[in-house]
């Protein structure tokens, strides 16, 4: 094991992908993902990296080009933000539904209007039934460790899917952590190259993207369904697997601290390393919180989830994204699912928060610990089912 | 009498084989049964959504005996860059053979004069070696005659009807070849059906054209044109000798006027018996005819320019 370096987020992230021995990458310039793409020209350029980048004109086409790349073989890579996932949007299906394993780093932004270059979860929630895999990153080991057991997991011939590792803009991408690399050798042992099913070649012509008739429409996407369904196993796998070659073993949840805690916080992404320091915080006054963490975001571990939450009193679930007029937050729905499915007796509560950037600090969440503590159900202004953290209304 | 041969090695496989379901008549499926014969086997297609797209391939069944990738509207030209660059790099890092492979983005004149034009201009601006040829109708076909923005002057389609206040379609149609031109590609020609030989030669030089190449074919569709479905080749025919629709091609910059009409013969005779256009009075028909006088005599400046 090689030692720690100091280095920002994403260009650890491009590091992870040369790594991985990414063949084709088509990418298009957006804040805060730029940094990646820049610099994985520059491996490109410098030739420490022997794959094809496409300077593509818009998002829509970089994605497109992705699915042009991966349908020829070749171990396909991009990354957006925001508007620009947005602007790809029609193509995530499109490269979901014919399998291709692609794998991109989504660095988490708001979406317009009003304009915000900063980070939250709009993008990536209105991504979120797109068909990809999914799992959110604390911190930039995460990030490093996650695109590289991407392509083990989206490559599997049980799986072919393609796989979003999200990553927080700014807060995440753009700050320097102390991040290990694996070796080339180890990584290329872990991860051997492509072996696609099907390609584009003259060798054996294949037609690809064929349209269904409502007698096949509803086979061909159950059959997806079941792949991404089916993914759980490899995804988990993969974590198992890359814990024994590498050391740091990950989960598709992850938890803190929640054998003495009856309450606990859910959330995604960069926030639960706050999450962790209110949880310190907290039991040095003798309080005890715990903080359960979906890694894993598609599918959906909810088996999982469901395991850990059957003993626990109180959920309070916390998202960076409004709901856009829903009754709660995207992430509160699938658990209030959950627990309506599995019959659990636990109290919920719902929060949004970070949004456009905007921080969250410790103490505020220490703050909703407490207010949650104090009543058997909080009112929230304006008569909504979630409470928006430090609005000024 | 020229044959097949010139243009292939092997004129009788059918790349496109029969049982799609294009409408009779229909000179759009004529122009790439033919086309692909040029390219030959070791080819590529990416295709965008439209008329051929949708009468060939409904799972589990394809028309196609080539390698053939659909995947949305407007993004034909960037799945194409994509497969170019993927077939590059493969062959650089020695995954697959070296050989030559005949990249093909194949889209109808929506799919490139309106929605891909963006796609377009990225993927001739990069520079990929492929060959993009438009197979223009001249109308939103495939989902019902809808006008695009190549829909010619006056044509009557579904959203530009002929009425109290309207003339059918109001604008001119838009100079596509004239854009691929602009964007200093090796290689842009304008071809027909119904002059096969022309446009076999054309095929064939955009094949084997670095770079991109760009063709721009006229497929005449009985369907949307509201014309006899056994009359496609001859409205193509009348579409070249009007001066409507010119054959040339764009060397390096350098225009060529492939089969000259002169003298043209009226545009009305081009018209006349089209639905599309029966509603267009003598002073519309003029309009047109001037049109067509100037645009034929700026192509003749271009070709003359050394």
């Amino acid at each position: 094991m090689s030692a720690k370096k100091g280095m920002e987020v994403s260009i650890a992230a491009s590091v992870a992908a040369k790594l991985a021995r990414v063949e084709a990458i088509a990418a298009y310039p957006i804040t805060p993902q730029t940094h990646i793409v820049e610099h994985l020209a520059e491996l490109v350029a410098n030739g420490e990296l022997e794959a094809a980048y496409i300077n593509v004109e818009s998002e829509h086409s970089a994605m497109s080009a992705c699915v042009g790349t991966s349908a020829t073989g070749a171990r396909t890579f991009t990354s957006t933000s925001a508007q620009g996932m947005e602007l790809m949007h029609e193509i995530l299906f499109i490269a979901s539904g014919m399998r291709l394993p692609i794998v991109m780093a989504a660095v988490n932004r708001a979406l317009s209007s009003p304009l915000s270059i900063w980070g939250d979860h709009s993008d990536i929630m209105a991504a979120r039934d797109t068909g990809w895999i999914m799992v959110f990153c604390e911190n930039g080991q995460e990030v490093v460790d996650s695109i590289i057991m991407a392509f083990k997991i989206a490559e599997d011939r049980r799986v072919l899917l393609p796989m979003m590792v999200n990553l927080d803009g700014f807060s995440l991408s753009h700050v320097i952590e102390p991040i290990e690399f694996p070796s080339q050798e180890d990584v290329d042992r872990f991860l051997p190259p492509y072996a696609p099913l099907y390609t584009l070649h003259p060798d054996k012509p294949v037609t690809m993207g064929a349209y269904a008739m409502p007698e096949l429409y509803t086979e061909a996407k159950y059959s997806q369904e079941m792949a991404i369904r089916n993914s759980k196993t490899v995804v988990k796998e993969v974590m198992d697997q890359f814990s024994k070659e590498f050391g740091r073993q990950y989960n598709l949840v992850e938890t803190y601290n929640i054998d003495k805690a009856d309450t606990v916080f859910m959330a995604l992404g960069s926030i639960n390393e706050n999450i962790k320091t209110a949880i310190d915080l907290l039991k040095e006054d003798g309080k005890e919180l715990g903080l359960v963490a979906p890694r894993l975001f598609r599918p959906f571990p909810g088996d999982e989830l469901a395991q850990i939450l059957k003993t626990k009193k109180t959920l309070a679930v916390f998202e960076r994204v409004m709901p856009g007029g829903a009754m709660n937050g995207p992430l509160y729905n699938e658990i209030a699912s959950l627990v309506v499915q599995n019959g659990l007796n636990i109290r919920l509560e719902n929060f949004i928060f970070g949004l456009g950037g905007r921080d969250v600090e410790p103490e505020e969440l220490m703050g909703v610990f407490d207010r949650i503590s104090a009543s058997s159900k909080i009112t929230h202004a304006d008569n909504k089912n979630y409470g928006v953290i430090g609005v000024r209304s | 009498m020229k044959s097949l041969e010139k243009y292939t090695d092997t004129p009788d496989f059918e790349y496109a084989t029969s049982g799609h379901r294009a409408c009779q008549g229909c000179a759009e499926i004529l122009a790439l049964r033919l086309g692909l014969k040029v390219f030959g086997k070791d080819s590529i297609i990416a295709m965008a959504t439209g008329c051929m797209e949708i009468i060939s391939t409904p799972l589990p069944t394809t028309s196609w005996r080539l390698p053939w990738i659909h995947v949305a509207f407007e993004n034909v030209a960037a799945v194409a860059s994509g497969i170019e660059s993927g077939i590059k790099i493969l062959m650089e890092k020695g995954k697959i053979a070296k050989k030559d492979i005949n990249i093909i983005a194949i889209a109808g004149d929506g799919g490139t004069t309106d929605i891909g034009l963006q796609a377009l201009s990225g993927a001739m601006e990069r520079g990929h070696d492929f060959t993009y040829i438009c197979v223009d109708n001249e109308a939103y076909m495939n989902t019902g005659i809808q006008r695009s923005s190549s829909t010619p002057f006056g044509a009557m389609t579904t959203t530009s009807p002929p009425g109290k206040n309207s003339i059918g379609q109001k604008t001119q149609k838009k100079n596509m070849p004239k854009i691929a031109v602009a964007h200093n590609i090796p290689y842009v020609a304008t071809a027909c059906p119904s002059y096969p030989f022309d446009f076999l030669a054309k095929v064939k030089k955009a094949k084997e054209t670095k770079g991109p190449a760009y063709i721009h074919v006229l497929s005449v569709c009985p369907t949307g044109w509201r014309i006899p479905s056994d009359q496609a080749i001859h409205y193509g025919r009348l579409a070249v000798r009007t001066g409507v629709f010119p054959l040339y091609e764009v060397e390096n910059g350098h225009y060529r006027i492939t089969y000259s009409p002169e003298p043209l013969q009226p545009v009305a005779e081009y018209l006349k018996g089209q639905g599309r256009f029966r509603h267009l009075t003598e002073d519309l028909i003029a309009q047109i005819q001037d049109r067509v006088n100037l645009d034929w005599q700026e192509l003749k400046n271009y070709s003359e320019t050394k």
